[in-house]
């Protein structure tokens, strides 16, 4: 069961440019933070997206809680992304 | 076919003439040839060959109705004008209560009613909203300075303050309100708007109503960069069914008839609309709908000449424009001719 949402139509290319079509917004986002948008549209958990990143990038899952955490309270200041 | 259009002022509060002309031109089936009616010899529009074929100075309707029928009536016994579009708030008013004499010498025309323009004039749109439950900005009319000193206790600063057809200014506290005022009403004259500031972001919606109630088109827009004046430089198409529903909704209400610019703010706490004004004429940005697959500016000549038309069902997302400045260089001989004559040909 997934922890976030993302926002409805969310659109995002290749290189991590984010489009929100209903507001016109655009927002840039680093390799990390595409995957992490990508995660969460599939429907990843918290645990899920840990591990998978975790397992791709030499990080302590510690430290890559609380950037995730971080990073999803941004998501949800620019209406990108939501708690369930 | 000749088409005669307004607002050639491509200056930095850019007039709409130019890309209404642009769309009018995309669209081939016309087949006409640009007739430029300005106000000053330095509108720039005038000069751009690819724009206007000839241009003629007209008076502005301040110097009477006569005077401009007239100049009109000159112009048509040269150029049997077949459509004329109005770009300009100002002009508008005059144009509609020309309507019938332009159409007794030949030229039609497409243009909302007296009891329209007067239904969605800034000092009377929030009784218009309030009557159909459209959420509005609190607003006052104020006539004198007195007012802004007495305004009502639910008004918070900051405030806008707007003139009755043109400018606006955001102002924080009594002094700058005043001085607005007295700008406003040196520039443009009373009454004067104050008006509950929103704070959210701008969206637009360009559409074409067809009179009878019925949206023709409708295209939602933010602005992604606003010069000091407040006008958008460019600007991206946007994706919301609840802000082109509630956009025709307001045409349907209206029974809209020509172009019109509605201009919400999505407020930031709530994300609900308010409706702060709409525009009886298309916006400077009217290109990017007809960019977008939404060619209003010709679907306004097609219902001009009583064609039947159907109504656009979508348009792209993720259009952007960006507007530009570009210095055109012509000759004193061209700008003699319409000082002197009134008419620049572009031939």
């Amino acid at each position: 069961m997934s922890n976030y949402k993302v926002a409805e139509n969310l659109a995002m290319s290749e290189t991590g440019f984010v489009f929100l079509p209903g507001t016109g917004e655009t927002f840039t986002s680093n390799e990390i933070g595409r995957k992490i948008i990508q995660l969460i549209q599939k429907g990843k958990n918290n645990e899920e997206i840990i591990e998978e990143i975790t397992n791709d990038y030499d990080v302590e899952s510690n430290t890559f809680e609380k950037d995730l955490n971080d990073f999803i309270i941004q998501l949800a200041q620019f209406n990108l992304a939501r708690e369930l | 076919m000749k088409i005669a259009v307004t607002g050639l002022n491509n200056v930095d509060n850019p007039g709409p003439g130019v890309p209404v002309i642009r769309g009018i031109k995309d669209a081939k089936r016309f087949d006409a040839e640009i007739i430029g009616l300005i106000y000053d010899s330095l509108d720039p529009g005038a000069y751009l060959k690819e724009i206007s074929d000839r241009n003629y100075l007209i008076p502005y309707p301040s110097s009477g109705l006569d005077e401009l029928f007239e100049r009109l009536a000159y112009i048509n016994n040269i150029e049997n004008i077949d459509v004329l579009i109005p770009t300009l708030d100002a002009e508008l008013y005059a144009f509609s209560k020309l309507e019938d004499k332009l159409h007794s010498i030949g030229i039609k025309t497409f243009l909302p009613t007296k009891v329209q323009l007067d239904l969605r004039a800034k000092d009377k749109l929030f009784k218009f909203c309030t009557e159909n439950k459209i959420k509005v900005p609190q607003n006052i009319i104020a006539a004198s300075v007195q007012d802004i000193y007495s305004l009502p206790s639910k008004f918070k600063y900051p405030v806008v303050v707007k003139g009755i057809f043109y400018d606006a200014y955001i102002a924080n506290n009594s002094d700058e309100a005043i001085t607005a005022f007295n700008r406003i009403n040196t520039n443009w004259g009373l009454p004067i708007i104050v008006q509950e500031f929103i704070q959210g972001d701008e969206f637009n919606v360009a559409a074409l109503g067809d009179g009878t109630g019925n949206t023709i088109g409708a295209v939602g827009m933010r602005k992604l960069f606003i010069t000091d004046k407040g006008k958008g430089w460019a600007g991206i198409s946007v994706d919301d069914q609840f802000l082109i529903k509630l956009s025709e909704k307001l045409m349907e209400l209206l029974k809209w008839k020509s172009g019109a610019e509605l201009e919400f703010i999505k407020e930031k706490e709530s994300n609900e609309y308010y409706l702060v004004e709409i525009n009886p004429r298309f916006p400077a940005w009217i290109y990017l709908p007809v960019a977008a697959g939404q060619n209003l500016p010709a679907a306004l000549v097609d219902l001009a000449l009583g064609r039947k038309i159907e109504n656009f069902s979508s348009y792209d997302i993720g259009k952007i424009f960006i507007r530009y400045s570009w210095d055109l260089i012509t000759d004193i001989k061209r700008f003699e001719q319409i000082t002197v004559n009134g008419v620049l040909n572009n031939g």
